[in-house]
C-alpha cells in the first residue's frame, strides 16, 4: 500500500539533492550552511521514525542552530531573462498544460484513490496524489523540453535557498502547539477568558467568544488549537447552555471567526511568512498587512452572524 | 499560569524580530520548563512532534518542477497571456481566482493551487502584468501587488474549505462536540460555512475593486505627470 513512507522518501531524496547541489553553489559564500541544513532535513525525511524522540529533537536543534545562529545564504546564480523568454516564445501555452499536471493529479487523485483503498491509504490520499503528479509532471517536462538531467534539481535548489529557513518554520510551528498541548497552556487560556466575561450579557459573551477565536489563533497560529479551548471555556457553557443557543452556528462561524485570526498573524507562517518568501517580498509581514482589511470587517460579520443567527 | 511565558517569549520574539526558529525552541524551552519537565524531556517531546508533522515540509517536492517551468519561461508566458488579454486588470483577474480557489476548495479540493503551486508561478505574474499593462511597477506596488495575489489565494481557501463536509476543522469540530454530548452531522456545520464564504467573498472583492481603483489613478497620474 503506498502512503506516508512512499512521499517522505521522495521528499528525503529531494532534500538530500538539494544538498549535494548546495556544495556546488560557488556563488553561495554559506554554501555549506546550506548544505548542512537541507542535508538534515533529508535525514529527517528518511530516517526519522529509527532517529528516536531525543535524536529527532537534537536534529531540530542542529537545523534552528545553523538557520539561526550561523545563517543560511542565497546564490547569485538566475537564469537569463533572454533565455526564459525565449522558452515562453518557443514553448508558448503548453507551458500551461505541464503546469497544470500537479493540480489535475491532485484533482484525479484525490477522487479516484478514495475507490482504491487497497492501493493508496486513505488518509493519505492528497499527500501521495501531490507526490505522483510532481513525478509524473517530472517525466513529462524532461521529456518534451529536454533540458540537462540535473536542471530541474538545480532550479529547485535554487527556488529552495530562496525560501531558506522559512521552509520549516510551518513544521517548527506545528511542533511548538504540541509542546503547549503537554503544558496545558490552553487550560489556562480557557480559564483566564471565562473569568473576563461580564455576566448575564450574551452580547459580551459572543464578542468575547469571537474575539478570543481570533486572539488565540493568532497567538497559536492554528485555529485548530483555539477550537477546543474557546469553545470549552465560553461556546459551550454559555452560548449553548445557558443561552441556548445552536452548538453547529456556533462551532460553525467560530470557527471561521477563528480563521480571521490565521488571516492576521506571522504565527501562521505556511500561509503567511512562507508566501513572502516564495514571492521574493521586501517586507516578511507583507501578505499579514494585505490581509488586514479583509480579515477584520470579516471577524466583525461572523460574530454579527453568530448574534443574529444562534440565537433565535 | 506560568506557562503562559512561553506565548510573551513568542510575541516579544517576533516584534523585536529574533529569526523565529530560535524564537520557537526558545518558547517550547520557557513552556516546558514552567509546566516543571526537564530538558530531555522537552527536548523529546519537540523532537517527537517534528517527526509526527514531517507533512506539513513535503510541499516543497513541487520546487524542482516549478523551477523547470521557470527556467523555461513559464512566468514569461503568463505575463504575455495577461498583457494581450483587453480589459484585465488586477482586480478582475484577482477576483476571478478568488471564486475559483472559493469553489474548488468547497468542493473539497483544497491542495490543487497553492503558494507554491499556483501563486508564485502563475497568479502573481499575471497580476503583475495586468497592472503594468498601462504604466510601469515601482517596487513598492509591486511588492503589494504580489502580497495581494498571495492574500487572495488565502482568502480563497480558508473561506471555501469549511463548505466541504470532509475537511480538518468540520471533523474537529463534529469530534469535540460529540465528546461534550452534542451530536451532528458534519453537513449541520458545513451549511453554516455558506452566509461568511458569501461576506468574505464580497469584502475582498470590494477590496480588490478599490485596488485597481488606485492602481488606475496611479497610472493616470503619472500619464499627466509626464
Amino acid at each position: 500500500m503506498i502512503g506516508l513512507p512512499f512521499v517522505y522518501t521522495l521528499a528525503g531524496l529531494t532534500f538530500a539533492a538539494f544538498a549535494a547541489l548546495s556544495v556546488g553553489d560557488s556563488t553561495n559564500p554559506k554554501r555549506l550552511a546550506n548544505a548542512a541544513f537541507w542535508g538534515l532535513l533529508a535525514l529527517s525525511m528518511l530516517a526519522g521514525d529509527r532517529l528516536g524522540d531525543f535524536g529527532n529533537g537534537l536534529l531540530v536543534l542542529a537545523l534552528v542552530g545553523i538557520a539561526g545562529l550561523r545563517g543560511l545564504g542565497r546564490g547569485t546564480g538566475d537564469s537569463l531573462v533572454e533565455e526564459r523568454q525565449a522558452g515562453a516564445a518557443k514553448h508558448g501555452n503548453r507551458l500551461f498544460l505541464l503546469a497544470l499536471v500537479i493540480p489535475a493529479t491532485a484533482l484525479i487523485g484525490t477522487l479516484l484513490f478514495e475507490y482504491l483503498p487497497a492501493l493508496v491509504e486513505p488518509k493519505q490520499v492528497t499527500l501521495v496524489s501531490l507526490a505522483l503528479g510532481v513525478i509524473l509532471a517530472l517525466i513529462i517536462g524532461l521529456a518534451w523540453l529536454r533540458p540537462p538531467a540535473l536542471v530541474p534539481l538545480e532550479e529547485g535548489r535554487r527556488l529552495m535557498d530562496a525560501v531558506g529557513w522559512a521552509a520549516i518554520l510551518p513544521q517548527m510551528l506545528a511542533s511548538l502547539g504540541a509542546v503547549f498541548a503537554l503544558a496545558g497552556v490552553g487550560q489556562v487560556v480557557g480559564q483566564l477568558m471565562s473569568g473576563v466575561i461580564p455576566g448575564g450579557s450574551l452580547l459580551g459573551a459572543v464578542l468575547a467568544y469571537g474575539l478570543g477565536m481570533a486572539l488565540f489563533t493568532m497567538v497559536m497560529g492554528n485555529a485548530f488549537a483555539a477550537f477546543p479551548v474557546m469553545a470549552a471555556a465560553i461556546g459551550l457553557p454559555l452560548l449553548v447552555h445557558q443561552y441556548h443557543g445552536d452548538p453547529a452556528i456556533i462551532a460553525a462561524i467560530g470557527m471561521l471567526a477563528g480563521f480571521c485570526g490565521t488571516l492576521m498573524t506571522p504565527m501562521a507562517a505556511n500561509f503567511n511568512i512562507v508566501p513572502a518568501a516564495l514571492l521574493d517580498l521586501a517586507d516578511r509581514n507583507a501578505v499579514v498587512k494585505a490581509q488586514i482589511g479583509t480579515a477584520l470587517p470579516l471577524l466583525a460579520v461572523n460574530i454579527a452572524l453568530i448574534w443574529w443567527l444562534a440565537f433565535p | 499560569m506560568w506557562v503562559l511565558l512561553g506565548i510573551a517569549v513568542i510575541v516579544a520574539g517576533f516584534v523585536l524580530r529574533f529569526n523565529p526558529l530560535l524564537v520557537v525552541v526558545a518558547s517550547a524551552a520557557v513552556t516546558g520548563l514552567a509546566a516543571g519537565l526537564d530538558l530531555h524531556a522537552i527536548v523529546s517531546a519537540f523532537g517527537k512532534a517534528f517527526n509526527d508533522t514531517r507533512y506539513v515540509s513535503v510541499v516543497w517536492i513541487v520546487l524542482p518542477v516549478i523551477g523547470l517551468l521557470e527556467r523555461h519561461g513559464l512566468q514569461e508566458r503568463a505575463r504575455a497571456l495577461i498583457a494581450g488579454l483587453k480589459g484585465a486588470t488586477t482586480g478582475r483577474l484577482l477576483t476571478g481566482y478568488l471564486l475559483l480557489r472559493q469553489i474548488t476548495a468547497a468542493l473539497g479540493l483544497t491542495s490543487v493551487a497553492g503558494h507554491a503551486q499556483t501563486v508564485r508561478p502563475l497568479v502573481a505574474p499575471m497580476a503583475e502584468a495586468a497592472a503594468e499593462v498601462t504604466a510601469p511597477l515601482d517596487p513598492a506596488t509591486r511588492d503589494k501587488v504580489k502580497a495581494m495575489a498571495a492574500a487572495t489565494d488565502n482568502v480563497g481557501l480558508f473561506f471555501g474549505e469549511d463548505i466541504f463536509i470532509a475537511i480538518g476543522s468540520i471533523l474537529l469540530m463534529k469530534g469535540f462536540l460529540e465528546q461534550q454530548g452534542i451530536v451532528l452531522s458534519p453537513f449541520d456545520l458545513s451549511i453554516w460555512a455558506i452566509p461568511t464564504a458569501i461576506a468574505a467573498f464580497v469584502i475582498h472583492a470590494f477590496r480588490l475593486w478599490r485596488l485597481d481603483r488606485k492602481l488606475a489613478a496611479r497610472q493616470l497620474g503619472q500619464g499627466a505627470g509626464s
